[in-house]
């Protein structure tokens, strides 16, 4: 028998099979992202924010909503499409993968989609729960949806390169808990990069997680701390990074081969 | 004879510096049973790891069904099935979804059928909906075992399919193999038991330190490989062979107190009964006797110094 030019069954079987995994653990999966996001809005936004003034005419708790969001798809992308490769490499059924006729290519779309559907099923969510909460605005909506999937796409490849990488369970959680949560919470999450003083304002620049922010917000209200064409360029920046570090990890097998 | 799968110049150094092959050339016949009979670390795992797709050689070629199975490795791969050595199972999946997804990995369309007719041949058809982490060892082998045919394979690898497998399951295994045999499955397996080897294969290829030592027919290997032992245990002990057994191939063990004969288990007089005849007639009385199959260790001095003394 000769196999098929592209293996969509293999595709599918990964796909469902991460997707059956998130849906297990769906109490905590989905919900604890939605209600510590939510506290968010309560504590920030509802709590403090009605004492502080609005922020280039947006009002507080609708302020901190994009960054956020931002905050919850980063960390997440990067846990859900980490989580499936370790658990492969630390039950030893990663030979099943290693061993099947599946391309790269095919491996990686299965598992970056899966974590990008999930991803995407909770921002919906927490856009929702924010909607009650706080007075939302969305000028942008085609772009806000594209700038939140072109994200999730490059922080879930983010994750599977993470996967392949950490050999246990601590060095997971060292990228989204040690890294990309101060970045997002420096990177203007809370505040415009103007409040900053001006040499503060010069080294968030070098944050990438600013022309994140900074465009996604600009979907919302149509401010931003940089131009939205230099946040897609930081997007995309990071995301052929990614591609080429994927790319190079199934040509050495790095951590997958010996 | 046409060859299923061609390895020729094969070679693995690991990243430690490990030389686990050094040169193997081996030829797989269509539809056969091959054994892959050698000690620990002889590297069996390796050259199997090697054909799937899991360990990248260092050298050489291997080509699997018409495939190469570098860069051709989604031909290849489509039609091989791996039973690792290692217990490797999903631990939250069921039974049921771990051989699904087996079989959609490997690129074929779903086919309940057939995965309920797998897992009914495993007696794992009950067990279809428990999670894969509350059965048994043993159940968790059966479960790999049907993940490995769930898509059907042309060729297919055990490596260990025994170790830890109660009796039952290994009877069952057999049976299986032979039946996949039947319907022109190609079987590869390792282990290191020689009884093993003869039970099942067609033909044996012997490894040792990462190089193959001989490659037969079972028949023509069982005759040069299947010698025996008969220990007896003696009263009194020997210094030396008595020179009236002179003519016996004998040798002395554990400081004169064991005799040892070497015999031809395959042979039709094995000479026992004339020995302890004799032994009869000379007052060499003994305790006890067993006879023991020749270690694969003695086996491979043998072999070994077989090739050397043929030369170059
Ligand atoms: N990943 C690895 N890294 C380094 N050495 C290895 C690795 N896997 C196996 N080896 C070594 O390679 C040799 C052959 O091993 P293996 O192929 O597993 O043998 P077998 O299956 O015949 O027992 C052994 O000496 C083993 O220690
Ligand atoms: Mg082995």
């Amino acid at each position: 028998m000769t196999a098929p030019t592209i293996n969509h069954f293999a595709i599918w079987a990964i796909y469902k099979a991460e997707m059956a995994r998130f849906a297990r653990s769906s109490i905590q999966s989905i919900l604890s992202p939605v209600v510590s996001t939510s506290l968010y809005f309560i504590v920030f936004g509802t709590a403090i924010g009605s004492r502080m003034a609005s922020i280039e005419g947006v009002a507080y708790g609708a302020f901190i909503v994009p960054g956020l969001m931002m905050l919850m798809l980063l960390v997440e992308s990067l846990s859900n499409a980490s989580f499936g490769m370790l658990m492969h490499k630390f039950s030893g059924t990663i030979y099943e993968l290693m061993s099947a006729p599946v391309s790269h290519v095919e491996m990686v779309a299965s598992f970056v989609g899966a974590a990008v559907t999930k991803s995407m099923i909770l921002a919906a969510l927490v856009l929702a729960t924010s909607a009650f909460l706080v007075p939302l605005e969305i000028r942008h909506p085609v772009w806000m949806i594209g700038f939140l999937l072109l994200t999730s796409v490059t922080f879930c490849l983010f994750g599977f390169i993470l996967g392949v990488w950490a050999k246990s369970w601590e060095q997971l959680w060292i990228i989204p808990g040690l890294i990309v949560t101060p970045l997002t919470f420096l990177g203007g999450a809370f505040y415009s990069i103007d409040m900053l003083p001006p040499a503060w304002q010069t080294i968030a620049m070098f944050n990438p997680v600013v022309y994140l922010i900074s465009g996604f917000r600009w979907s919302f209200y149509g401010t931003a701390d940089v131009a939205i064409e230099v946040s897609l360029a930081a997007v995309f920046a990071i995301l052929v990074v990614c591609f080429a570090i994927v790319a190079w990890i199934f040509k050495t097998g790095y951590r997958l081969k010996n | 004879m046409s060859s299923i799968i061609s390895i020729s110049g094969l070679t693995k150094t690991y990243a430690d510096g490990l030389v686990a092959l050094s040169g193997i050339d081996l030829e797989i016949r269509r539809g056969e049973i091959f054994a892959l009979l050698g000690p620990n670390g002889a590297g069996k795992t390796t050259l199997i790891n090697i054909v799937c797709g899991i360990v990248n050689p260092s050298s050489g070629t291997v080509v699997a069904g018409g495939y190469n199975v570098i860069t051709q490795s989604r031909q290849a791969r489509f039609n091989i099935g791996l039973v690792p050595q290692e217990l490797a199972t999903d631990w939250y999946e069921s039974v049921w979804g771990s051989v699904s997804f087996s079989r959609g990995l490997f690129g074929r369309p779903a086919n309940p059928a057939l995965v309920e007719d797998v897992l009914k041949r495993f007696h794992l058809w009950e067990k279809r909906d428990a999670k894969i982490m509350t059965l048994s060892g043993g159940m968790k082998r059966r479960v790999m075992i049907a993940k490995a045919l769930a898509h059907e394979p042309t060729i297919l690898f055990l490596d260990e399919p025994t170790a830890s497998v109660d009796v039952e399951l290994r009877r069952e295994l057999w049976a299986e193999v032979r039946g996949l045999r039947e319907s022109g499955v190609t079987i590869i397996l390792t282990t290191h038991y020689i009884e093993e080897a003869e039970e099942m294969a067609d033909r044996i290829g012997v490894i040792n330190k990462g190089t193959m030592v001989v490659v037969d027919d079972k028949i023509a290997l069982m005759k040069k490989l299947g010698g025996k032992h008969l220990t007896l245990h003696l009263q009194q002990s020997l210094a030396a062979i008595p020179s009236a057994l002179a003519d016996w191939p004998l040798s002395l063990g554990a400081g004169g107190h064991q005799l040892i004969y070497s015999f031809d288990s395959d042979g039709a007089d094995t000479g026992i009964d004339r020995l302890l005849h004799r032994l009869t007639e000379l007052k060499i009385a003994y305790r006890d006797l067993h006879t023991s199959q020749r270690s694969l260790e003695d086996i491979f001095v043998d072999l070994i110094s077989e090739r050397k003394g043929r030369g170059p």
